[in-house]
């Protein structure tokens, strides 16, 4: 994956291995997590020193744990992105109604998607491009931004022919209404607020200027203080 | 005297007739019951309605049911799957028709036609393209559209171990939709790697109670789906 460039060529801002280690700093100690396919998924590897998450796969095991050693895996224990993985102490099975009773249900802390498209009102599409030839296909997709508290997007700032992928307002199908909390891009990490995005901290050597001229709706400077408590430690009285 | 035991993967799909509603358990090939399924193949039933989360991958399983041309109708949630190379041509060709759902509504769906509920309110594809022309209600300060219950005729399911009152429990992540289908399948076959006498299933660790099973076919090996594809197989 090439960084992005400004305009005299100059490489810019975060590589996919740094965006996922940005949002691995986001995720509090004893979250519940469910992390989809490509980005997300590097999550994973950069949690900081200290903290515990558990993983949920919504095809139906919470303590999803990395993938088995060559030759140790089973066929029957594999996650969403039906990859073979392995289960944790303390993991748990359970049916399709259970995982998504947890999912809907609110009862999971945290996903990170990847994203086609994210509106400055937090709408997602990352599910179909509408075409006529294309197999519609949604899984999961739209129950976990339905369900889960809060949803944090991974994604690069533009598409691969320098479209912005932060828009006013999706053109492709969403995924869900007003369900975005957050965007990490190559360039930024962004919040979805009432008032639209707002810029949170850019990438280093990026600026708003730039981020401004690579996104497709107005972007607010960094706020003097965070309008949310992001990184607000778990509570513990449960 | 209860025993639900039946012979063989032949004698268990024998009356599958044309035209029914099989819900076929598994998720990609985790709980995929393909000796059932090439049972059906062979029984020759078509013009099916198949009720499952994915299209199958390569030549066999679900995957070779679609390309005998024996289903009408796919109701599932991921139909385009790596190796998935059947569906496609079939879908592009208005042979077989897609009820697209997504996977939660998929799940509750068949656990609300199991459990007698015929509709249920669900957050889940409120403004999207698959909540369009759905009824929808407001509840408190939110938008949530209505879902109806699915049930089947019959249900396929593959389970680790199976007593011969039809108890079950399964192996690991080939769970998923196995316990609801079993719910929602009138008449619920079961192939099963290991088949015991009653008792010797902890009544603590039975994950489907036998109520919901009618029949049940020990299949000591079953075939992986992965495998067979990685080998280039095709059923028949």
């Amino acid at each position: 994956m090439t960084r992005a460039a400004s305009e005299t060529g100059q490489v810019l801002g975060w590589t996919r291995d740094e965006m996922a280690a940005r949002v691995a700093q986001d995720i509090p100690d004893g979250s519940y997590v469910n992390l989809g396919i490509g980005i997300p998924e590097l999550v994973a590897r950069f949690v900081p020193e200290g903290r515990e998450l558990i993983y949920h796969t919504e095809n139906g095991l919470l303590g999803m744990g990395p993938s088995p050693a060559p030759g140790r895996g089973d066929p029957e224990l594999i996650n969403a992105g039906k990859r073979q993985v392995t289960a944790i102490p303390g993991a748990s099975f359970f049916h399709q109604s259970d995982s998504f009773a947890m999912i809907r249900g609110g009862h999971l802390d945290l996903c990170v998607l990847g994203a086609m498209q994210v509106s400055q009102q937090g709408d997602l599409a990352n599910w179909s491009t509408g075409a006529d030839d294309d197999i519609p296909a949604v899984g999961g997709a739209m129950d976990l931004v339905a369900g889960v508290k809060r949803i944090f997007v991974v994604t690069q700032h533009c598409t691969r022919t320098g479209e912005p992928k932060l828009v006013e307002r999706c053109t492709y199908p969403l995924t869900g209404l007003r369900v975005v909390d957050r965007v990490y891009t190559d360039l930024a990490v962004i919040d979805i607020t009432p008032a639209g995005f707002r810029l949170v901290e850019p990438a280093p050597g990026v600026d708003l200027d730039l981020i401004r001229a690579r996104t497709g709706a107005p972007v607010l400077p960094v706020a003097p203080i965070p309008p949310i408590a992001l990184i607000a430690e778990r509570s513990t009285d449960a | 005297m209860i025993d639900k035991r039946v012979a063989s993967p032949a004698a268990a799909v024998a009356d599958i007739h044309d035209g029914a509603t099989v819900m076929i358990g598994g998720f990609g090939e985790a709980g995929s019951p393909i000796e059932l399924i090439h049972a059906l193949i062979d029984q020759e039933a078509r013009d099916l309605t198949v009720i499952s989360n994915n299209c199958g991958s390569g030549e066999v399983g679900l995957a070779a049911l679609l390309k005998a041309r024996r289903v009408a109708k796919m109701i599932c949630s991921f139909p385009r799957t790596a190796n998935s190379t059947v569906f496609p041509g079939l879908y592009r060709s208005g042979y077989t028709r897609l009820e697209l759902v997504p996977q939660g509504t998929l799940a509750e769906r068949i656990r609300a036609g199991g459990a007698g509920i015929p509709a249920f309110y669900t957050p889940t594809a409120v403004g999207t393209p698959l909540g369009e022309g759905k009824e929808h209600r407001r509840f408190g300060d939110r938008e949530y559209l209505m879902e109806h219950g699915l049930t089947a005729d019959f249900a396929l399911i593959k389970a680790r171990r199976a007593d011969s009152h039809g108890n079950l429990v399964y192996n690991r992540t080939a769970r998923n939709f196995g316990p609801l289908m079993a719910m929602a399948g009138r008449i619920t076959i079961v192939q099963a790697s290991d088949v015991v006498p009653p008792g010797d299933i902890d009544p603590e660790a039975v994950v489907t109670p036998g109520i919901f099973v009618d029949r049940v076919v020990h299949v000591p090996s079953p075939a992986h789906e992965s495998e067979l594809v990685a080998a280039g197989a095709s059923y028949p």
